[in-house]
């Protein structure tokens, strides 16, 4: 598989570490009342579809930045890759 | 038709004129009282163990596809008990005597063989945790041994005992572990449980559950709706996109595994070999063929066939180990999708919704359970309540902190 890196062009996923579903992203609030829920469904629940997936992949043997990969886990199609920084940023976190 | 030794001698005096399907092919009835998706491993033993131990009457096996044709028929074959944590030695444990004794039960030569599997160590470190690892096993009542490397060349010459950077130091072996015919597993498992009265309907896909207040009445499958009392679903790789019809989420994630064989050679392995530097296993199939394997290509995926970079370091751990390999031809290789659970190990447990049962997440070590998780699957459907050899394979396990995680590495599905 060859992943876009939107900053380096096309990489080997062979230089990547996979990390799983990109909803990793949005952390729980540790303070919410009902966070010892919300950290469970974080922490071991996935919607693990067959399709359309957007998942994390690490660059450790490159620039060592991580992606949000949207990936389709029936043909292994890449349809999109952003940063994930951006992708965070994106849905209002700071960093 | 109950085979023997006596019926095959007739058949080869007759022409073999007299030998039936092996099972029927029924029309599904409208209503069963028992309803198990998925004609794998489990969903067939669990049907075997409901008609003949829990004296089910009335149950169905619902395959998508043809049986076998999951990961069932997809594996390297290994069968062993070689587990620390109290909740798998148990199980594994029972998972191994129903081995021993599976051919008489189903009265089908599944080709169980007890060759032993011997896992090697190439330092210190390694050394020491097979000792504890054995030491375990030993004191739950399990079969663990050190051998030295004499002992180990004089059983398997051709390894590379030299290797600059992984010389092999020693070794351990689970002389009761070894390999069963996987094909066979699942046929006989299918005769057994249909000369007992069990359908088996094939190419009927099960599309969604027919839930009344709070209460699962049956399935909506693509050859129409049937009614159960209980259903009880074990579909290995497809288990989140099934049970997410039933509105639940799993602590799973789907990845594929491959293996290979290669040409059939001369007797060359007598048992089973695992690398303890690299990701490799090897065993030699009664037809002569190396059949081997290594890791999960490590991210989600529902395709049956993987990628070209995990077949090169699985070669690249075989040659490092069994340099002789290079010589013989690699026939095939494929994929099965895993049901990787968060913790490494598996469920059978009731759900939320009455008369709803899931049997999953085997990773990729399910097919030495299947005589074990069919027999605790029926006890579960049959009689409600878990085995006693199961009961700490609950679903809330994640959400109580109870798990099982042999491997000690957390939630990260593709590294158990
Ligand atoms: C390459 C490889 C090597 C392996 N090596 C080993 C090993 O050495 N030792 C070991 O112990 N384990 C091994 N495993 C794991 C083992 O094969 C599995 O854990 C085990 O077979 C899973 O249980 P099963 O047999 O019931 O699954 P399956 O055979 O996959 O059965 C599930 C069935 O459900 C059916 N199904 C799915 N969805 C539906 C639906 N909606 N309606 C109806 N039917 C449906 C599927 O078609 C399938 O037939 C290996 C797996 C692979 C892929």
């Amino acid at each position: 598989m060859l992943i876009n890196h939107p900053l380096l062009g096309p990489r080997d996923a062979q230089e990547f570490i996979y990390l799983g579903d990109a909803r990793l992203i949005d952390r729980p609030d540790w303070q919410a009342a009902d966070a010892q829920e919300q950290f469970f469904e974080y922490t071991y629940l996935r919607d693990n579809p067959a399709g359309e997936h957007k998942e994390l992949w690490f660059h450790e043997y490159g620039d060592r930045s991580w992606l949000v990969v949207t990936r389709n886990t029936v043909t292994h199609e890449i349809t999109h890759v952003e940063l994930a920084s951006e992708a965070a940023r994106a849905r209002g976190r700071s960093k | 038709m109950k085979y023997s030794g006596f019926r095959v001698i007739r058949e080869a005096l007759t022409g073999h004129r007299g030998w039936g399907p092996a099972w029927r092919d029924p029309e599904p009835k409208d209503q069963y009282d028992i309803i198990v998706v998925g004609g794998g491993g489990h969903g067939l033993a669990t049907a075997h163990y409901l008609s003949s131990v829990y004296r089910e009457l009335s149950v169905v096996v619902l395959e998508k596809s043809w049986i076998g044709s999951g990961n069932v028929g997809r594996n390297t074959t290994l069968v062993r008990s070689n587990y620390m944590l109290a909740e798998n030695t148990k199980f594994y444990g029972m998972s191994l005597k129903l081995w021993e004794n599976l051919e008489q039960d189903l009265n089908y030569n599944a080709m169980v063989s007890q060759r032993g599997i011997l896992a090697l160590h190439h330092d210190d470190g390694g050394r020491d945790a097979q000792l504890r690892l054995a030491n375990t096993m030993r004191m739950a009542g399990g079969d663990g041994e050190m051998l030295d490397v004499d002992q180990i060349r004089k059983l398997y010459p051709g390894l590379d005992f030299n290797n600059p950077l992984f010389p092999i130091t020693g070794g351990f072996i689970h002389r009761r572990g070894g390999t069963a015919r996987h094909d066979a597993v699942t046929w006989g498992y299918a005769r057994a449980a249909d000369r007992r009265g069990v359908d088996i309907i094939q190419n009927c896909e099960v599309t969604g559950f027919r839930i009344e207040n709070g209460k699962c009445i049956g399935v909506e499958t693509t050859r129409g709706f049937i009614g159960g009392k209980k259903t009880g679903v074990a579909v290995a790789g497809r288990s989140s996109q099934l049970m997410a019809k039933a509105g639940l989420r799993l602590p799973i994630e789907s990845h594929v595994l491959q293996a290979f064989v290669t040409e059939g050679l001369k007797p060359l392995l007598p048992g089973v070999v695992t690398y303890g530097a690299g990701h490799f296993y090897i065993s030699q199939s009664d037809k002569g063929g190396l059949v081997f394997g290594g890791d999960l290509d490590a991210y989600n995926s529902y395709a049956q066939r993987g990628n070209i970079a995990v077949l090169d370091s699985v070669l690249e751990g075989g040659l490092s180990l069994l340099p002789i390999m290079s010589r013989a031809r690699l026939l095939r290789s494929w994929g099965g999708i895993m049901d990787m659970s968060m913790d490494g190990s598996p469920i059978i447990d009731k759900t939320h919704i009455d008369g709803l049962y899931f049997n999953g997440g085997w990773c990729y070590g399910g097919f030495k359970a299947t005589p074990a998780s069919g027999m605790c699957f029926a006890h579960l459907l049959s009689t409600d309540q878990p085995h006693e050899n199961a009961a700490g394979f609950r679903l809330d396990r994640f959400r109580r902190g109870y798990v099982i995680d042999e491997n000690g590495v957390g939630p990260t599905p593709n590294l158990h």
